[in-house]
């Protein structure tokens, strides 16, 4: 017997030609995340990957929770790799079904003495799903889930079968070896990081920009990030804050580069020359163009923002439009449709919550304006803009920026 | 230090070298466990005793009604957690004030949520309790007065006497526990002769190491402990004594009282030189802090300023000091002892707290005056509305 992970992955499977390219992709982000674990072996095999570990005390449990951050996989288990074979398929499923059950009490138990005594008294209920690949083998699916149940049955103490609503599906996939497995481990899909291209997340400390970089990163995209800072108007904990969070991205997509631009000079500049009420849209223009000009010398081919629509006044469509207008880079908003309970979910599954909420103001909390203008005209704004010497501030901001990469 | 002026010693103080150098030896010689039998143990054991012997002789107190604990946050704990446990005859009431540290107003709601009876006292302008409310709270049933002796945010002194008089006259069963956190090292303290019978003291803010403090209990006053174990310190406060911190502690304790009227003469001195350099320069402010204040804790508020963006805006220039209280600048929240002193609120958004300690000088005080000076216009939020701008 032989102990190995099976990981299953959906959507590149559809990606006709370009398939090799995906699952490439795949197999590379996979051993980098399971770096520093030991030696392993991935294969790939009928759609799907197998990963051997080559040493005996290889940390299963730690490999699981590091896959299931990787995008592309659907699901994820710890399987037994056996011998094709009747009787060794029944020794070993007693002894993984026992192994099983223990775990499932052990549960029960620390969810309360409740629980314990309805797992102890009543018994589990559980079938098996079979799947024959191996043509050669002589009996076919049906059969190989009635057999093998009834042996369970027999064998483990405390079992019922259920095949309408079981506590647990036994697995038995005959191929050339034969794998079994109680658990499926689902993980997020979606594509594998670096084969959609790089974009540029604009990163403040708040609670959407990360979810908004994870979606993305979700679909494959590597992300860099660029938060602007306006230290001494905020506490460098504001900066600390965003690499807490760009690190918590990183687990997702391997290793961020995070370029932090000092904002000060020009966020005083536009609170000076131009009326309050504008003040957030001439900010978040010019964040975007600074952006896109990070993306641009760094080969990132679109940029990420955390806004949804109508969530404050400048992420109305109005608002959006006039900001738009100051780059020339596609713009992705993933965020767009969402409402904020939504996002704040999403932030808690990908452990992004806790720090968002870190009291530590980014700019957008001290230069805010008390009634900001929903609906900005971008003539308007265009005029104020001159006021400004925009160009220049934005050169000496960028020279200035300092880049942390994260994640390695 | 160099370039450094650090004006936030009511948060914490930077460690006398003298005992760090004492932590260091202490450390890598002096390692023994107090409780074991051997050499090594007795030596350590000695150390503390000596500390403890030192603190006491501070505080005009017996060496066994001194007990070290981790802090002033810990001590506060187990004086009012511990005295209410120990005595659960003598009544169901207990009175603080409203501008307690944190570590004595969360133990009182604490406490009110689990069915005490519980009184917060308001303050007058000044930051004073008011007597006349005192004495209208106690009760027959009052078992515990908690005062902070200094306020940490304006320097405040409570007239303990005066409370423990009234306290004798209306019902001498009530015990009194002072949190002499921010007075310890700074003003002469002799509990019995102030009628009190519990008071908290902590190492850091008179330039020892942090995490140690102690805990005085009159040895007429029984307490329980918070943590059960090996019984150290008379079974008060079970766990392995933190020995170079206690007998730094005791260094430290030792050196800042042997200055203490010069300290305090000093602090005089830089108080009245920060407000007076204020006066003559254009800057709009107003000091929360009152006069007879203790002079180590200056509160100032600065009108259209945001106090963090002024923090920051001096900490740029090496400069470091504290809006409200260190402890609670990381919740949002407007200070609740310039409240309770009535403060308006934009005024408490602008309130920066100087507090000095010994090794300040006055140049440092110039150099913060002036830097204020060049800040303070700039982050004026009002200046935008001035006529020819916008």
């Amino acid at each position: 017997m032989e102990k190995v992970i099976l990981v299953r992955y959906g959507e590149i499977i559809l990606k006709g030609l370009n398939r090799p390219m995906f699952e490439d992709r795949l197999i590379k982000n996979i051993k980098q995340s399971l770096y520093g674990l030991g030696k392993i072996s991935v294969r790939r095999s009928q759609a799907r990957i197998f990963i051997e570990p080559r040493q005996d005390d290889f940390d299963f449990e730690n490999a699981v929770t590091r896959l299931v951050n990787v995008m592309g996989i659907i699901s994820v288990s710890i399987v037994w790799k056996i011998k094709t074979d009747f009787e060794e398929i029944k020794k070993h499923s007693v002894e993984m079904v026992r192994n099983y059950m223990t775990k499932l009490n052990r549960h029960a138990a620390a969810k309360g003495p409740m629980r314990m005594k309805e797992t102890s008294e009543a018994s589990v209920g559980f079938k098996v799903e079979a799947k024959r690949g191996n043509k050669n083998f002589p009996i076919q699916s049906p059969e190989i889930c009635r057999q093998l149940g009834g042996y369970l049955l027999k064998n483990v103490p405390g079992l019922k079968v259920d095949v309408h609503d079981p506590d647990f599906i036994f697995y038995v996939e005959v191929r050339d070896s034969t794998y079994i497995y109680c658990d499926i481990i689902p993980a997020f899909g979606g594509l594998p990081v670096g084969t959609s291209g790089k974009a540029m997340l604009l990163l403040s400390g708040g609670i959407d920009s990360p979810v908004a970089g994870w979606m993305m990163a979700k679909r494959g995209m590597e992300l860099e990030a660029v938060h602007f800072h306006t230290y001494p108007y905020t506490s460098e904990r504001a900066k600390d804050k965003v690499i807490a969070l760009a690190r918590i991205l990183s687990r997702y997509c391997h290793r961020i580069r995070l370029h932090i631009v000092p904002f000060t000079e020009i966020q005083l500049d536009i609170n000076d020359k131009c009326p309050e009420e504008h003040l957030t849209v001439l900010m978040r223009r010019a964040m975007m163009k600074i952006s896109e000009k990070i993306a641009a010398e760094n080969g990132a081919k679109a940029l990420i923002t955390g806004e949804s629509l109508g969530q404050v006044a400048s992420q109305t469509v109005e608002a959006i439009a006039v900001t738009n207008e100051a780059v020339r880079m596609p713009v992705f908003r993933p965020l767009i449709g969402m409402d904020k309970n939504e996002v704040i979910e999403t932030a808690r599954r990908i452990d992004t919550y806790e720090t968002s909420i870190l009291p530590y103001e980014d700019c957008c909390t001290v230069f805010v304006a008390k009634h900001p203008k929903t609906r900005p005209g971008l003539e308007e704004i265009k005029e104020l803009e001159g006021r400004l010497s925009l160009d220049a501030m934005i050169e000496r901001a960028i020279a200035d920026t300092e880049t942390v990469v994260i994640g390695e | 230090m160099g370039s450094e002026i650090y004006l936030d010693n009511s948060s914490t103080t930077r460690q006398y070298d003298e005992v760090t150098s004492l932590m260091a030896t202490i450390a890598s010689t002096k390692y023994g466990n107090p409780s074991s039998l051997h050499t090594k143990g007795i030596e350590a054991e000695r150390l503390v005793s000596a500390s403890r012997e030192t603190i006491a002789d501070l505080l005009g107190v017996r060496p066994s009604e001194v007990y070290f604990t981790s802090g002033g946050t810990e001590s506060n704990n187990l004086a009012i957690i511990g005295y209410l446990e120990a005595n659960p005859r003598k009544g169901r009431h207990i009175i603080t004030t409203s501008i307690e540290h944190p570590s004595v107003l969360e133990v009182f709601r604490h406490l009110g949520s689990r069915g005490w009876s519980v009184d917060f006292l308001d303050v007058d302008e000044k930051g004073r309790i008011l007597t006349g409310q005192l004495e209208e709270k106690i009760r027959p049933d009052t078992a515990l007065i908690s005062i902070v002796l200094v306020n940490n945010e304006t320097g405040t002194i409570q007239d303990i006497e005066e409370i423990s008089s009234i306290r004798d006259s209306l019902n001498p069963q009530t015990v009194i526990h002072a949190d002499a956190v921010q007075a310890f090292g700074k003003i002469t303290l002799y509990p019995v002769r102030a009628g009190i019978d519990l008071m908290s003291v902590s190492s850091h803010k008179i330039h020892g190491p942090k995490g140690v403090g102690a805990l005085y209990v009159s040895a007429k006053v029984r307490i329980n402990p918070l943590f059960y174990g090996g019984g150290q310190e008379t079974l008060l406060r079970s766990g392995t004594e933190n020995v170079p911190g206690i007998a730094g502690f005791g260094l430290a304790a030792s050196m800042t009282t042997e200055k203490i009227d010069e300290s305090f003469r000093k602090a005089v001195g830089l108080r009245e030189l920060l407000i007076s350099e204020l006066a003559s320069s254009d800057i709009s402010y107003c000091v929360n802090s009152p006069d007879d204040a203790l002079p180590h804790i200056v509160n100032i508020s600065f009108e259209n300023v945001r106090a963090e963006v002024l923090l920051h805006h001096l900490e740029q220039r090496g400069i470091f000091v504290s809006t409200g209280s260190a402890c609670s600048s990381h919740k949002k929240s407007r200070s609740h002892v310039l409240t309770a002193m009535g403060i308006a609120p934009e005024l408490i958004d602008g309130a920066i707290r100087f507090s000095f300690s010994n090794q300040n000088t006055e140049d440092e005080i110039r150099l913060t005056v002036d830097a204020l000076k060049d800040i303070i216009p700039v982050i004026d939020i009002s200046r935008k509305k001035r006529p020819g701008r916008k």
